[in-house]
């Protein structure tokens, strides 16, 4: 029965979604039209079923109903029940259903709650989010259905991929998740600004904390699939420039853009079609990266069980609506005025610097992750690595972060450059002083140098703008900014250093040896087999110690599943405040003279380099305190609004006469 | 309308046209083994059923090419491929058998319902021949010629339309 509810929630969504695209449409071409009152309670109602079937789902393969084919296929009933749940998501037609689902949840939310909009407006907005619903209901039910069954129970499940068995799971899908269909809302909320040509301050206040939110999640979920595949992989890298990996950074950047010129319009009534613009790409990005990762026209490590029918499913999709978004933006973008204009030395004008650096290293990301793509079609095979992503992106990244350093400290609309000499010149000689310090201690790359430099006038710059300002009146969204730019900060150290100061030793020892590392000594106690609920593994016991301080016992494994059969190599770590040692054992290498087991040992120590993921974390931070910042200022609002308007309804009670329109 | 607001969709139908292109291209997702043109890895390894033999490399070496077919009783492909070792048997191959990860209740109850095509079933418990031969999932089979080197991968289950090129791969290499 489970399934069979599950899939009738999903045909009753899809069913409701087409409603409200009607009742959407209807709403827009005529405010009278009675069918436009369906569309709120449409989105909300259908919020609440896909989520339904996904819980559904959920409960499948919490107790392993081996019937259902995708259980089957991706469970197994002796795998760890937080596996079992978190493997709900660890393949293509549960992921699609996670993401329809937030899908359908983040529409309700709009249609629930949403009430500052025109309603012609609101009516357009929520038309296209039902529009986008309906194709991906149709996509998962008719070529990605996670309910099907099984003609005959299967006797037993295949079990699920090992490098997915693990906590990082549980949290880095469905984070990305929220995060990339979040933008669905602002790319909706886009549209329907465009169809019915109502860019304007307000609406940007009302897409803010859409973006926001969904930013947050984002940075969340990137920082976290970083993070696991750090540790999961064994290869102690943190960013693998993987096609997937970058699916997610490009509409992070995109979204990055955009939450910032939403904010020029919110507060300047400027940028106007370039908000619209980004609102498109940002979604368009998300979409682009589903395709990217499940149709398997690229090669990547992430890859799902890849389908071409599926594929060309998906681009159809992209077609209708990203193909559908941009020719309406060609048609109407021309119909919207251009906004206020401003000097370049301006808040601004900083801003819009900022956005054109994000969207070339969008563009940059873009390019290299379609290049294979490209050569392909003429049957060269390329993989674009490091060597292109890292500096191309930085020559815009630099400029960016110079920029993002002073931009705060400036106006809105026109300031004088001489007015903030003093925090410029600090911050010049701080970039200065770091890089003659650095270059006089050793022989580093360009990049990580420059890298550190600008960590650190950043986050000193983060903080300027509250120089000579009354800390308790500071507006709780500037704390948000703050901190989110020193969170970049943070993150952008760590980054550095690592990539400047990591070492790196690969021995094979016998047990016995010691290994010196940056300061570290590692010895092999022993290696020895042990046994876990889905797996076998070598487990070496290592005695590390740093000077004379107390040794601390560390213990890589090198696993195998046996379902599905795999080897994955589980590293240790162990965190101190200034950086990470990083060990992974490999295969058995042969024998030394005296006849010892050998084995490979690979040891890493990482200065710092648990920032970068702190200071991802100080960005989600600052991100959550500007949402909370924003919603106190429109609840405030809404409040006097209401009392305004009780007073003037009293006063026209009472004097019974004309009461002047009060001035806007 | 300024054309300017039309490159956006020009860039995006130039992606389109190219993925779509791209999509109808056939494409072989498979990883093949390293270890082909290698001999094959010295294993010994235990019988995975009572009564048979286990199976180790030398009995690859000497007399007719073989097929190494690596199977499990837990593997609902294998069930597929089962009718189609079979007919290879009834042409005269012989095929070794690895067991993953398996039990001999469960290797017993699996070849009474769907037929015993090997010569000798070895036990691989920890998938040790697995990850040495480079077989990516199970079932997987091996053309060996009679030295012992590997000449053949032959990824997923065998169909029917595989028979006659799994005949053929043998005739090549003897």
């Amino acid at each position: 029965m489970i399934a069979e509810l599950g899939l009738a929630a999903l045909w009753l969504s899809a069913a409701l979604a087409v409603l409200q695209m009607v009742a959407g449409a209807m709403g827009y071409r005529s405010d009278k039209a009675s069918l436009a009152i369906y569309a709120r309670p449409a989105a909300v109602v259908q919020a609440f079923l896909a989520t339904l079937a996904f819980f559904l789902l959920l409960y499948a393969f919490a107790i392993t109903d081996l019937s259902i084919k995708l259980v089957a296929t991706n469970s197994h009933s002796m795998k760890p029940f937080v596996y079992k749940l978190t493997g709900t998501w660890g393949n293509h037609e549960g992921s699609m259903l996670l993401w329809v689902a937030v899908l359908a949840l983040s529409g309700g939310l709009l249609a629930g709650l949403e009430r500052r909009l025109p309603e012609r407006t609101m009516s357009a907005t929520l038309g296209v989010q039902g529009f986008v619903a309906l194709g991906f209901y149709a996509f998962l039910i008719l070529s990605s259905n996670p309910f099907e069954r099984l003609p005959v129970p299967a006797p037993e499940g295949s079990g699920l991929n090992p490098l997915l068995q693990d906590i990082g799971l549980a949290i880095h899908p469905p984070t990305l998740y929220i995060g990339y269909v979040g933008l669905s809302v602002a790319f909706s909320l886009a549209m329907g600004a465009l169809i019915t040509k109502q860019v304007t301050p307000d609406f940007a206040k009302v897409m803010r904390p859409w973006v926001l939110a969904a930013w947050v999640f984002l940075t969340f979920g990137i920082g976290a699939g970083s993070y696991w595949a750090y540790y999961e992989l064994g290869w102690g890298g943190w960013w693998f420039w993987d096609p997937v990996e970058n699916a997610s950074l490009m509409p992070w950047l995109a979204a990055t853009a955009l939450l910032h010129s939403v904010s020029v319009l919110a507060a300047r009534d400027a940028l106007r079609t370039w908000t619209i613009m980004l609102g498109v790409v940002a979604f368009s990005m998300s979409m682009l990266g589903t395709f990217l990762v499940r149709s398997g026209v690229l090669t990547s490590v992430h890859a799902f069980a890849v389908d071409p029918e599926r594929g060309t499913f998906i681009l159809v999709l992209l077609g209708l609506y990203i193909g559908g978004a941009l020719a309406v933006f060609a048609l109407r973008a021309s119909t919207i005025s251009e906004g206020k204009r401003f000097s370049a030395t301006s808040r601004e004008g900083a801003l819009v610097f900022n956005n054109v650096m994000l969207s070339a290293i969008l563009a940059i990301v873009l390019l290299g992750t379609l290049y294979p793509l490209l050569t392909e079609a003429f049957d060269v095979r390329v993989s674009v690595g490091p060597p292109y992503f890292n500096p191309a992106s930085a020559i815009f990244a630099i400029p960016m972060f110079a920029v993002m350093a002073v931009g705060p400290l400036l106006r809105w609309k026109d300031d004088n450059p001489r007015r903030i000499q003093f925090e410029l010149a600090l911050l010049g000689a701080v970039v200065i002083a770091i890089i003659a310090v650095v270059a006089i201690f050793g022989e580093y790359p360009v990049l990580p140098i420059l890298g550190l430099a600008f960590a650190i006038a950043l986050a000193i710059g983060a903080f300027l703008p509250l120089r000579g300002r009354n800390l308790k009146r500071v507006p709780t969204a500037t704390w948000g900014m703050v901190l989110a730019h020193f969170g970049v900060a943070v993150s952008l150290f760590g980054m550095a250093s690592e990539s400047a100061f990591t070492s790196e030793r690969l021995a094979a020892v016998a047990p016995g040896d010691i290994e010196e590392v940056a300061g570290w000594s590692v010895e092999l106690e022993s290696v020895s087999p042990v046994a876990g609920p889905n797996w076998t593994a070598f487990e070496a016991r290592l005695n590390v110690s740093r000077g004379d301080g107390e040794t601390v016992e560390m213990r890589p494994q090198n696993r195998n599943f046996w379902a599905p059969p795999q080897a994955t190599s589980e590293s240790a770590l162990l965190t101190r405040w200034d950086g990470q040692l990083y060990i992974v054992i490999g295969d058995a290498a042969g024998v030394d003279e005296a006849g010892n087991q050998r084995w490979q040992l690979r040891v890493w120590w990482k200065p710092f380099v648990t920032f970068i993921w702190y200071g991802g974390l100080i960005i989600v931070l600052g991100g959550i305190i500007s949402i909370v910042g924003r919603m106190q200022v429109d609840l405030k609002r809404r409040r006097f609004a209401a009392k305004a308007k009780q007073r003037r309804d009293e006063e026209a009670e009472l004097g019974g006469g004309v009461v002047p329109e009060p001035a806007e | 309308m300024r054309l300017v607001y039309l490159v956006p969709l020009a860039l995006f139908l130039f992606f389109a046209g190219l993925a779509g292109y791209m999509l109808t291209q056939p494409k072989d997702q498979n990883v093949p083994s390293q270890m082909i043109e290698q001999p094959l890895p010295d294993f010994a390894l235990e019988p995975a059923l009572e009564g048979m033999p286990g199976a180790s490399r030398s009995d690859f070496v000497g007399g007719e090419p073989r097929l190494l077919n690596i199977w499990a009783s837990w593997c609902l492909p294998c069930i597929a491929e089962a009718p189609h070792l079979e007919r290879l048997k009834e042409e005269g191959v012989e095929i070794v058998g690895v067991a993953v990860r398996d039990t001999p209740q469960a290797v017993e109850g699996f070849l009474s319902r769907h037929g015993n095509p090997y010569s000798r079933i070895g036990s691989d418990d920890i998938s040790e021949l697995m990850l040495e031969i480079g077989a990516s999932g199970v079932p997987e089979t091996y053309v060996i010629d009679a030295e012992g080197n590997i000449r053949y991968q032959h990824i997923g289950d065998i169909r029917e339309s595989d028979v006659p090129m799994l005949l053929e791969k043998l005739e090549e290499v003897r």
